[in-house]
Formats: structure tokens, C-alpha cells, sequence
């Protein structure tokens, strides 16, 4: 049965309580990051209280058992994602993982002419590295138009390809509207006019499971924290033939195999290349205490859990008779929203002061506000393990009050 | 200026949303050649603003703005434009001192800031605070930079 107040009892950022506005809190701002579960707090600590030493440096007892734990997770994170474990580097996040696969793959192998596809939904980390490309190799940006209700379609895709399209890079679930896109049957469309396919997986991997032998993608990124891991860790997978072609974006220390006053130098293979410098290992064991949560938990039951919840929460603010819903058919646990005739961040504000964490905004995907939902910022709730319906009720609750916004300044 | 009215909560909501829903100030100017002007915009939020400041013989005669705005910086913006009107440069960053000193908790003079006494409770949403400052810090730089150097006053 799965349970999630239970599951708040495994968090310390659910059992202290931490006061808003003098209410309890309501937590639904998991599209942005997430609370974390006591094994992966431990893992973290111990790391600084009783295991800190560096990987790859030392000779001593310590050193080798960090380098082990760093093998250990990268076969998890392998097993997780089903590929092998040299096809696991570790970043800073998705936006670390993006931005090497633009740097390590679009600098060194696109050219003026060529062209990157991409949507006007994505988040701006698979937005500006890519304008970055366009702007030092010559190539351009252009995009898979959105159907009607914001999906990337096949049929879509098929039309914006061209003999000149080297890389489509989209995220599986979009961070505003939580669409779930078929990212197996796109990478087939991109695969059969010889195009890779870069795959956002920052809003996809946390709530999923998710088999890049069976999407067949040729990069995945994805960040620890919207997962119940640490900040500053996240993945880049890449094909172990595509990533012993690419280029470090990032050198230093640990990357390289030798190197002489010449300027010549041998970097090492992959995964290491890319993992120049010392490492967030606290982030490492944190991250893979996290897969280990979220796969006991079984992702099944996730995704059952978050379309219940999503379900439950369209009605109660279709209910309210105070919502505009953008999203209502999409599949992830995120809800994107106004409350009538409020503007998105006064409605924020007031959420705030009733102690219900939302976002408002653009959500980093500034082209879809432009052209796509034609407001100039929406209200964004997304749910997670250990969401219950209460916390959607208190939602309902103050949207249905919402109008009444300017009460967060006055009581 | 003495305070003209006695401020409630009632009357402060009444002052904000009276602003947020007929904005007084809130166009770009037909002529912007006569105007001093700066945009403002901010990363935790969608304000996104232009502000514009007439002035003549050191004096203030116009203060308009336009943009895309939530309810707080939408009347906190408008009020200042009211409140810039007319003002020399010392009098109009005096206010804006004030304004600000309020909006942080620290102490300031209430005589001089009429109905932008509307955002004395701002400080109780905290994350809001840079929504009920980003005109006014607009048209502070707009002042420090352009109006009255040296004790001459240039209009554009």
C-alpha cells in the first residue's frame, strides 16, 4: 500500500515542522526540488563525518574505499537507467549535463548550417547552451512546433526535420506543462534521418522509470535534487561511442591521462574525461541512496501515486470555480494554473501566506509564456512521493479564497 | 505632506488595488524624446518594467512607467509617479529613502509618503519585497544618474 504520510516520517524536513507564515507547511514545489529521506541525509554526513577523503588520489585506506563507493554508484545509477556504468558521468545537474553535451558534442562536431531542434517548451538549460552552440559554430536553433494542447508530436517532428538537423534535444516531461512526451518513437523518427537525440530527464527520471537502451536516446540528463538527492550532483548518460568522441567541457585534474609543455594532452576515456576536478561526492552516495529510495518504493507506484494525485487535484480546482487550468490532460503530477483575475505571483504570495509552497512565474521556459500560453506568467503546484490529498485540499482551499490575495499583506 | 487620511488595512487594500486596477501612470510616454528612462526587470519574479521621468528646471513634471506587473509593483510603481510629480531631486530621493527605510523595517518619516504607507506591511511576505521596490529603485538610479548634475538641471 502506498502510503505517502507514512513516507513523510522518512523525511526530517516534514518531521520538524518548519513553520510558514505561522502555518504548517505544504510542500508543492517538487518540479523545482525535493526533501530529502533520512538514509540519503546519512550518507551525506557520514561522507563529511567519518568517510572524507578525495577518489583517485591517495594510498590509503580511506581514499580506496571513496573510490569503491564512487564504483558502487555509478553501477547503480547504471542499473537504474540500464546501461553500463562508463556510460554514467557525474555533473553538477542537468543544466551541467546539458551544457557538456553542447559543449563536448555541439562545439566540436556541428558547423555552420547545421541545425539543432528543439522546443519552445524546453527549460532554459536546453535552450541557452544550445544558442551558445549557434552562436560559436554557425548553426541554428530551430524548433519542433507544439500541437494545440502543447505535446511534441511525431507527425510534428517528422515535418520540422531537415537533411540539415544533426541534434533534437527535448525534454521527456516538460517542466511547466508536465506532458509526457513518446520519447521512444521520436528517437526512432530523429534515428531514421541519421539525427541523435539529447533527452531532458530533470522532470522525467525523478517520477519513472527510465531505459535508455529501450528509448534508445543518445543522451540523457537528469539532476539529484528534484529526486530526492543532493543539490549539486546530477547524470549525464551518453553512449559510450558518442562520449569517446566528445571533447571534456570542463578539464583539470582527473581528466587527463598525460600532458606536455606543448599543449598536447591525452584525456582519459570516458566517464572520467568529463569529471575534471574534485567530484561532489557527498552528492554521489547522497544520489545513490535516492535511487535505492525511490526503487524500493517501486516506480509504479510513483507514477500511479502522481496520476491519482493529478487527478484529484484537477478536479478540486475545477471545483473551486476560481482556477484557469493550462495542463489539465497532462500526465505528470504537475498542475499549472492562475487563480481568476489574479496575477500569477500575487497569487503565489497569498498561497504563501496560508504556508502552500508554489511557483510562480515562467518556470526558466520563457518561449512557451511568449508563444505558446500567452500569459506572461502561470502559478505551478507538482506533487512527489509525499504528497497527500490534504495537501492538495489546502490548495483548493486558498485558491478558492484567492481572490482575496492582498489579505497576505493585511492579516 | 501630512498623511491625509487615517491608514488601515482597509484603506491600504482599497489604495493597492485602486492602482493595480486603474493605474494612473502607467504608459510609455508619446514623445519619449523629453523623457530620462531605464528598465527594470527582476530574476525572481515577472516584473518586467520601462520607467520614464520628465523633468524642467530641476523639478519633476512628469513620472510614467509601463510593463508587465503583479498587483504590488503595479501600485507601488503608480504612487511613486503621483508622488514624484512636482518634486525637486533632493525632495524626490528623499522620499524614496523613506519609502524604502519603511518597506525594511527601519525607521522613516511617514509625513512624506501619503498613499505608498498602502506597503507598510510588505515586510510580512519578504519574497515580495523587490516587487514593491523595482519602480522605485528604477526611478532612484533614473534621478542619481541624469536629473540636476552639479546643481544644473538638463531636461533631455
Amino acid at each position: 500500500m502506498f502510503d505517502p504520510k507514512a513516507i513523510q516520517n522518512d523525511f526530517p524536513m516534514f518531521r520538524n515542522k518548519p513553520d510558514m507564515q505561522g502555518r504548517p507547511l505544504v510542500w508543492l514545489d517538487n518540479a523545482s526540488t525535493t526533501f530529502k529521506p533520512d538514509s540519503v541525509i546519512s550518507a551525506v554526513v557520514d561522507y563529511y563525518t567519518k568517510e572524507t577523503s578525495n577518489s583517485h588520489r591517495g594510498d590509503y585506506d580511506l581514499c580506496y574505499a571513496m573510490d569503491q563507493a564512487v564504483l558502487h554508484a555509478r553501477k547503480t545509477i547504471a542499473r537504474f537507467l540500464n546501461c553500463e556504468p562508463r556510460e554514467v558521468v557525474f555533473t553538477s545537474g542537468a543544466t551541467g549535463s546539458l551544457n557538456t553535451v553542447a559543449y563536448g558534442y555541439g562545439l566540436k562536431f556541428l558547423k555552420e548550417g547545421d541545425e539543432i531542434l528543439i522546443t519552445e517548451a524546453e527549460h532554459a538549460s536546453n535552450v541557452l547552451p544550445w544558442f551558445q552552440i549557434a552562436k560559436y559554430t554557425g548553426c541554428k536553433v530551430s524548433y519542433i512546433p507544439l500541437s494545440e494542447n502543447g505535446r511534441i508530436t511525431p507527425k510534428n517532428l517528422e515535418k520540422a526535420l531537415t537533411p540539415r538537423t544533426k541534434l533534437v534535444s527535448f525534454a521527456a516531461v516538460g517542466n511547466v506543462l508536465g506532458y509526457l512526451e513518446p520519447v521512444k518513437e521520436l528517437t526512432k523518427i530523429a534515428h531514421n534521418h541519421g539525427v541523435l537525440v539529447c533527452l531532458d530527464g530533470a522532470q522525467s527520471v525523478p517520477h519513472m522509470k527510465t531505459d535508455v537502451r529501450d528509448l534508445d536516446v543518445d543522451f540523457l540528463a537528469f539532476s539529484g535534487h528534484k529526486m530526492l538527492g543532493p543539490t549539486g550532483i546530477g547524470v549525464l548518460y551518453g553512449k559510450y561511442d558518442l562520449l569517446s568522441k566528445m571533447d571534456p567541457f570542463i578539464s583539470g585534474g582527473g581528466n587527463n591521462d598525460k600532458f606536455h609543455m606543448d599543449c598536447s594532452v591525452t584525456f582519459l576515456p570516458p566517464p572520467e574525461r568529463f569529471e575534471a576536478g574534485t567530484q561532489n561526492l557527498a552528492g554521489i552516495l547522497g544520489l545513490t541512496k535516492a535511487v535505492e529510495y525511490l526503487e524500493n518504493l517501486g516506480f509504479d507506484s510513483i507514477v500511479e501515486h502522481e496520476r491519482k494525485l493529478k487527478q484529484y487535484a484537477v478536479e478540486k480546482l475545477l471545483q473551486t470555480g476560481n482556477a484557469e487550468i493550462y495542463n489539465a490532460d497532462s500526465e505528470a503530477g504537475i498542475i499549472t494554473f492562475n487563480i481568476k483575475g489574479v496575477f500569477a505571483q500575487d497569487a503565489a504570495t497569498y498561497l504563501n501566506s496560508q504556508g502552500i509552497a508554489c511557483r510562480s512565474g515562467q518556470h526558466c521556459a520563457k518561449l512557451l509564456n511568449q508563444t505558446y500560453l500567452k500569459t506572461p506568467a502561470t502559478v505551478r503546484a507538482s506533487f512527489y512521493v509525499y504528497t497527500t490529498e490534504d495537501d492538495i485540499d489546502a490548495l483548493a482551499e486558498a485558491v478558492k479564497n484567492g481572490g482575496n490575495y492582498l489579505d497576505a499583506y493585511f492579516i | 505632506m501630512p498623511t491625509s487620511f487615517e491608514i488601515t488595512p482597509e484603506i491600504m487594500r482599497e489604495i493597492i488595488m485602486d492602482h493595480y486596477s486603474s493605474p494612473r501612470h502607467k504608459r510609455a510616454p508619446e514623445n519619449k524624446d523629453l523623457y530620462f528612462s531605464t528598465h527594470s526587470s527582476s530574476v525572481n519574479c515577472i516584473d518586467d518594467i520601462d520607467v520614464y521621468l520628465e523633468e524642467k528646471d530641476g523639478v519633476v513634471v512628469d513620472a510614467l512607467w509601463d510593463g508587465v506587473a503583479c498587483a504590488i509593483s503595479t501600485a507601488s510603481t503608480d504612487i511613486l509617479c503621483d508622488l514624484l510629480i512636482g518634486k525637486k531631486k533632493d525632495e524626490a530621493l528623499y522620499v524614496i529613502e523613506q519609502y524604502k527605510n519603511m518597506i525594511i523595517g527601519q525607521p522613516y518619516d511617514k509625513d512624506v509618503l501619503d498613499e505608498a504607507l498602502a506597503f507598510t506591511n510588505t515586510g510580512k511576505q519578504p519574497a515580495r519585497i523587490h516587487c514593491a521596490t523595482i519602480g522605485w529603485d528604477a526611478f532612484e538610479k533614473i534621478i542619481h544618474e541624469h536629473a540636476c548634475e552639479g546643481g544644473e538641471c538638463h531636461g533631455k
